[in-house]
C-alpha cells in the first residue's frame, strides 16, 4: 500500500518519453509534408478485382501456384497499361486494384487461364528492330554476349548466344555421367539477363554488315530460315516491339498454329512452331545443383504422354541449326526460356542448364510447375465505387466517427467528472497517436486507408475507453476501501488495473490477429484497424493514463476528492478517512 | 441522485447473478431454443453477397421513382432487377450476376435517363461462390479463434474459465444470429465481420470479470467465510460498474455508426456492421453477467476442494449466525471483497454485499 517511491518521480519523465514520440511522429509528418493519408478505393473511387484462383478442377490450388498467378496476373496488368494497379495476394484470392474509373474492359483479359506450351522456335531476333549498320556494336561484339563459346551449340555463331530465355540447354536428365554434355551448356549460355549483349551479339551474327542506309532498319530475319513459317507471322515479327509494355502477356495462343511471342524479359522475340508439348504434360519441376559441377539446374519431369511427346521433339530437332534447335516454353503468351536441346531425351525426365542462380533457376521451376497445374481465375468480386459515392463513404465513417468520440467524451465527462477530464485526454492522445500512425504508414508503408479501417478505428474507441474504466472504477475501489491519500490508491490500483487491461488486450489482439490472418477481404482491414488500436490503447494507458493520474493524484483537486473530481468521496458511499469525513459533514 | 442511479454510481448494488442462476440458464436456455427455432424456420435472410448477383448505387436525381429505375435497369438487359432507396440520396438497384459488358451496358443505360455521369454509378459484381468462401472463412476464423482462446485463458486463468468463455461466446452468437432469423435483417460479409467482432468483445468482457474472480476466490481457499459462489457473485458485483460503463461506451460509438450509416447512406458496409455489433453487444453484456460467471460457477462448485468450503461455510454459518451482530462492526482491515461478504448468509442463496459499503454503514 505504500506508494513506491520510484514512481513518485517517473511519471513526468514517462509522459515526456510519450510526448517526444508524438513530436517525432509530428515532425516526421511535417517533413514529408503528408497530413492527410492516403484512402483505399472504396473511398477514393476505383475498382477492386478479387479473383479466386482454381485448378482446371475445381480444386483450390497449392500456395505457390497461387504466388505464380500474382507474378502473372501482375504482368498482364502492367502489359495492357492500367495505370497504378495494385496486384496483391490476399490469402487464397488475388486481389487487383484500379484507381479511377472506366477501365472495366481491360479486365476480361485479365482473367483468363494462363497455359503453358512447349514450341520449337523457328525463328529468333532480338527485341526491335536494330538501326541498320551500327559500327560501335559491331566493333564491341563482346559485351556480356560472350559469343566466344558455343562449342555444342553449333559452329556458326548463334543469334542466341546472349538471349536471355535462349542461352540455356535442355539435356537428358539421366546424362549425367558424361560431364561434357551440362560443360557445353554452361559455356554455351552466359550472359543470363544482360539483353544489352544482343546487339554486340546480333551484330555478330550477321557475317556481312549491309550497307548503311539511315533511317532503315536490319532485318531480323537476315540469315535465318524462314522455311516452314506462316509468311504473315514473318511480318507480324518483323512488326513486334518486344521492349513494349505489352508484351502479349494474357494472349491465349492457339496450341496449333505458328504463333509469335517474346521472351518474358522482353530481350528477344520469337516465331515458333505448333505446341509440341502442352504444360499440363509436365508433371514436375525442381530447382537443383548439378551433382559434379555444383551448377544451378532445373529438372523437369514429364507425364507419360509429354514423356513420349517430349522424346520425339527433342529427337527431332536436337539435329537442326540454331536457332531450330531450340524448344521455347511459353507461358501465358510470354517465353520464359528457350533452352538448345542438346541431345534426344527419351525417359520423361530432362535437365535446363546454363548460368542459372539459386534465385533464377526456382522461379523458372516455379514457372513450370504452375504450367503443368493451370489455374481457373474466377471474378468472384468487381467492385466499382464512384468517387461520389467514396466520398458519401468517407464523410459517413468520419462523422459517426466524430459522435462516437463525442458521446463517449459526454459519457465519461458526466459520469466520472474530473476523473473523466483525464480518461478524455487520454482518448485525445490515442486518437492523435492513430491518426499520426495511419498517415505514417499510407505515406511510408503503402497503406490505405479504407472504410472497413474507419469502423474499426471507432468501433475501437470503445476498447481504448475501457481501459481508462478499468483503472479508474479500480481506483475507486482502493479509495472506498480507505486508502488514506489518493497517491497511495492511485498506485495499488494501477498494479492490480494493469494485468486486468494486459490480459483483456491480449483477448482482443489474438482475435485481431486471428480476423487478419484468415479472413477474406474488408474483414482483414477491420482486423489490421482493430489490433493497431489495441496496440495503441496499451501505449497510451502506460505512457499517458497512468502517468497522468499520478501526477494529478498530488493535485488538491482530486487528492481531496472534490465534488467535481469524480472522487467525491460522498457520493462513492465512503465514509473515513476522518479528514475527509469532517470536511463533508 | 435518486436510489438506483446513485447506488450504481457508488457500486453499491448487488444483484446476485450467480445466486440466481437456474434462473439465467432458463432465460438462455429459451432464448437459444427460440434463436434455433427462428433459424430453421426463417433461415437467415442472406445478401446478394451470398447468393451473387450485381449491384449498383448512383444519385437519386429528383422526381424519378422506383418504376423508372426499373424500367431503365430492365430496358438494358438484367431480369430479377430490385430497386431500392439507399439513405437519402441514393438509389440502390440490385440484379442477377452480370459480366463486364452487361454491367457497362446497365451504367450506360442508367446514366442516359437520369442525367448522372457514367462514371458516377457504382457497381458490383460479386460471384455466386464468393459469399461461400466468405463464410467457409469466417468458420475457420472462428475455430482458430475459439481454439486459441481456450489456450490462452487455459495459461491465463484454467480451463473452466475458458469453457465458461467460449460457452458465453457460442451462446452470443446463436442468439444474435436468432435474432437477425427473426428481424428478417439481411446477413452480408459486413455482418459477419460484426459477429466475429462479437467475439472479441464478449470475451473482453468475460476475461475482466474473470480476473477479478480469480484474484477474490484466490484469497477465500483456507478460510471459511464464503463459498466459491458467493466470492463470485462478490467478483461479479464488483465488476458491475465497470461492466455497464464499458459496455455503453462500447455501444455508443457502435450507435452512432448504426445512426450514420441509416441515415445517411441507406445501407452498406456501415449499417450492416454496426447492426451485427449493436445486436450482438447488448447480448455480449448480458451473457457475460449472467452466463458466463454462473457456468464458471457451476463447474468450480463440483470441484472437491470447493464442495468442502461450502460445507464448511455451512457449518460455520449456524455458529456465526448467532455472533453475527457482535462481529458485524469487525475487522475492516480488508479491501477485498472476500472480507466483505464473510458476513453474508449461506451458499449463493443471499445477497452479498459490496464490500464496506454497507458493513462500513452499519456502523
Amino acid at each position: 500500500m505504500a506508494p513506491p517511491t520510484s514512481s513518485q518521480i517517473k511519471p513526468g519523465r514517462t509522459l515526456l518519453v510519450l510526448l517526444a514520440i508524438i513530436l517525432a511522429m509530428g515532425a516526421t509528418i511535417a517533413l514529408q509534408k503528408a497530413f492527410v493519408p492516403k484512402f483505399g478505393l472504396d473511398l477514393a473511387g476505383g475498382t477492386t478485382v478479387t479473383l479466386s484462383p482454381v485448378t482446371l478442377d475445381g480444386k483450390p490450388p497449392p500456395s505457390e501456384s497461387i504466388d505464380q498467378a500474382v507474378n502473372i496476373i501482375r504482368a498482364r496488368v502492367n502489359g495492357n497499361g492500367i495505370a497504378d494497379a495494385q496486384v496483391a495476394r490476399a490469402n487464397d484470392n488475388i486481389v487487383i486494384q484500379i484507381p479511377g474509373v472506366g477501365q472495366r474492359e481491360a479486365l476480361g483479359l485479365v482473367s483468363t487461364t494462363a497455359e503453358l506450351r512447349m514450341r520449337q522456335v523457328l525463328a529468333y531476333g532480338p527485341s526491335t528492330n536494330q538501326p541498320v549498320q551500327m559500327p560501335t556494336a559491331a566493333a564491341t561484339p563482346s559485351g556480356s554476349g560472350a559469343p566466344s563459346a558455343t562449342p555444342s551449340g553449333g559452329s556458326t555463331p548463334t543469334p542466341n548466344a546472349s538471349g536471355t530465355p535462349a542461352g540455356r540447354a535442355l539435356s537428358s536428365a539421366l546424362a549425367a555421367p558424361s560431364p561434357s554434355a551440362p560443360a557445353d551448356a554452361k559455356g554455351g549460355a552466359k550472359g543470363d539477363g544482360k539483353a544489352k549483349g544482343d546487339a554486340g551479339a546480333k551484330a555478330e551474327a550477321t557475317p556481312t554488315p549491309p550497307v548503311p542506309t539511315p533511317g532503315a532498319t536490319e532485318d531480323p530475319l537476315a540469315g535465318q530460315d524462314t522455311s516452314g513459317i506462316d509468311p504473315a507471322l514473318l511480318t507480324q515479327f518483323r512488326d513486334i516491339d518486344c521492349t513494349a509494355k505489352n508484351k502479349g502477356q494474357g494472349v491465349q495462343d492457339d496450341p496449333n498454329k505458328q504463333i509469335v511471342a517474346c521472351s518474358d524479359d522482353g530481350s528477344a522475340r520469337y516465331i515458333l512452331d505448333k505446341a509440341a508439348v502442352q504444360g499440363t504434360e509436365v508433371s514436375g519441376a525442381q530447382a537443383g545443383t548439378d551433382p559434379t559441377t555444383g551448377e544451378w539446374i532445373v529438372n523437369i519431369t514429364f507425364k507419360s504422354k509429354g514423356a513420349s511427346q517430349f522424346a520425339d521433339i527433342t529427337r527431332r530437332i536436337t539435329t537442326l541449326t540454331p536457332p531450330r534447335n531450340q524448344l521455347a516454353n511459353v507461358l501465358d503468351g510470354v517465353v520464359i526460356v528457350a533452352p538448345t536441346i542438346e541431345e534426344a531425351i527419351p525417359g520423361g525426365s530432362a535437365r535446363i542448364s546454363g548460368n542459372f542462380t539459386q534465385v533464377s533457376s526456382t522461379a523458372l521451376a516455379d514457372q513450370l510447375k504452375y504450367g503443368a497445374l493451370p489455374l481457373k481465375f474466377k471474378q468472384s468480386q468487381v467492385v466499382s465505387v464512384s468517387s461520389t459515392l467514396g466520398q458519401d463513404q468517407l464523410r459517413g465513417g468520419l462523422i459517426s466517427g466524430g459522435i462516437g468520440l463525442l458521446v463517449v467524451v459526454l459519457y465519461l465527462l458526466l459520469y466520472y467528472r474530473g476523473l473523466g477530464l483525464i480518461g478524455v485526454a487520454s482518448l485525445g492522445v490515442a486518437t492523435a497517436v492513430t491518426y499520426s500512425t495511419v498517415v505514417l504508414l499510407s505515406h511510408n508503408a503503402g497503406f490505405r486507408l479504407s472504410l472497413p479501417h474507419i469502423i474499426g478505428l471507432v468501433v475501437s474507441i470503445g476498447i481504448t475507453a475501457d481501459s481508462f474504466i478499468v483503472y479508474f472504477e479500480r481506483i475507486r475501489d482502493e479509495i472506498k476501501e480507505g486508502h488514506r491519500t489518493l497517491r497511495s490508491a492511485v498506485e495499488v490500483a494501477w498494479r492490480r488495473a494493469r494485468r486486468t487491461i494486459l490480459v483483456a488486450d491480449a483477448v482482443m489482439f489474438i482475435a485481431a490477429i486471428v480476423l487478419f490472418a484468415l479472413a477474406v477481404g474488408d474483414v482483414a482491414g477491420f482486423a489490421f484497424a482493430m489490433g493497431l488500436t489495441t496496440l495503441i490503447d496499451i501505449v497510451v494507458v502506460f505512457l499517458f493514463t497512468k502517468p497522468l493520474m499520478s501526477l494529478v493524484a498530488r493535485m488538491r483537486f482530486f487528492a481531496k476528492g472534490h465534488k467535481l473530481s469524480g472522487l467525491d468521496a460522498e457520493r462513492m458511499g465512503r465514509t473515513s478517512p476522518a479528514e475527509q469525513t469532517l470536511q463533508e459533514a | 441522485m435518486p436510489g438506483v442511479i446513485s447506488r450504481l454510481y457508488r457500486g453499491d448494488i448487488n444483484i446476485d447473478f450467480v445466486g440466481k442462476r437456474r434462473i439465467w440458464y432458463g432465460l438462455s436456455a429459451f432464448l437459444l431454443i427460440f434463436s434455433i427455432v427462428g433459424l430453421i424456420i426463417h433461415g437467415l435472410n442472406l445478401g446478394v453477397e451470398f447468393k451473387g448477383g450485381s449491384v449498383f448505387d448512383f444519385a437519386r436525381t429528383p422526381g424519378s421513382s422506383v418504376e423508372q429505375v426499373r424500367d431503365s435497369v430492365e430496358g438494358a438487359g438484367p431480369h430479377q432487377v430490385i430497386v431500392q432507396q439507399a439513405g437519402d440520396k441514393n438509389w440502390r438497384v440490385t440484379t442477377e450476376s452480370l459480366d463486364g459488358a452487361e454491367v457497362t451496358k446497365v451504367q450506360q443505360a442508367v446514366a442516359k435517363q437520369f442525367g448522372v455521369p457514367e462514371d458516377q454509378v457504382s457497381s458490383q459484381v460479386i460471384g455466386a461462390t464468393w459469399g461461400g468462401e466468405v463464410s467457409q472463412k469466417a468458420w475457420i476464423g472462428l475455430v482458430v479463434f475459439m481454439g486459441l482462446i481456450m489456450l490462452y485463458l487455459s495459461i491465463a486463468f484454467e480451463w473452466r474459465m475458458a469453457l465458461a468463455a467460449v460457452v458465453a461466446l457460442v451462446h452470443d452468437l446463436v442468439i444474435t444470429a436468432g435474432i437477425y432469423a427473426w428481424s428478417g435483417f439481411e446477413v452480408t460479409p459486413a455482418t459477419m465481420l460484426g459477429f466475429l467482432t462479437i467475439l472479441g468483445y464478449s470475451l473482453y468482457d468475460a476475461v475482466v470479470v474473470f480476473d477479478m474472480i480469480k484474484e477474490v476466490t484466490g484469497k477465500i481457499g483456507t478460510s471459511a467465510k464464503m463459498t466459491y459462489t458467493q466470492a463470485a457473485n462478490n467478483a461479479l458485483s464488483h465488476t458491475l460498474i465497470r461492466s455497464l460503463n464499458t459496455s455503453l461506451v462500447a455501444i455508443l460509438p457502435v450507435a452512432a455508426i448504426l445512426f450514420i450509416g441509416t441515415t445517411l447512406l441507406g445501407a452498406g458496409t456501415l449499417k450492416d456492421l454496426s447492426l451485427a455489433l449493436f445486436v450482438g453487444m447488448l447480448v455480449g453484456t448480458y451473457s457475460s453477467l449472467c452466463v458466463a460467471t454462473p457456468i464458471l460457477v457451476t463447474l468450480k462448485e463440483r470441484e472437491p476442494q470447493w464442495q468442502a468450503l461450502a460445507r464448511r461455510v455451512a457449518a460455520r454459518q449456524v455458529s456465526a449466525a448467532k455472533a453475527a451482530a457482535a462481529t458485524a462492526g469487525g475487522s475492516r482491515t480488508g479491501k477485498e471483497p472476500v472480507a466483505a461478504g464473510s458476513q453474508n448468509g449461506a451458499a449463493g442463496s443471499q445477497n452479498g454485499t459490496v464490500p464496506g459499503g454497507k458493513q462500513r454503514k452499519k456502523r
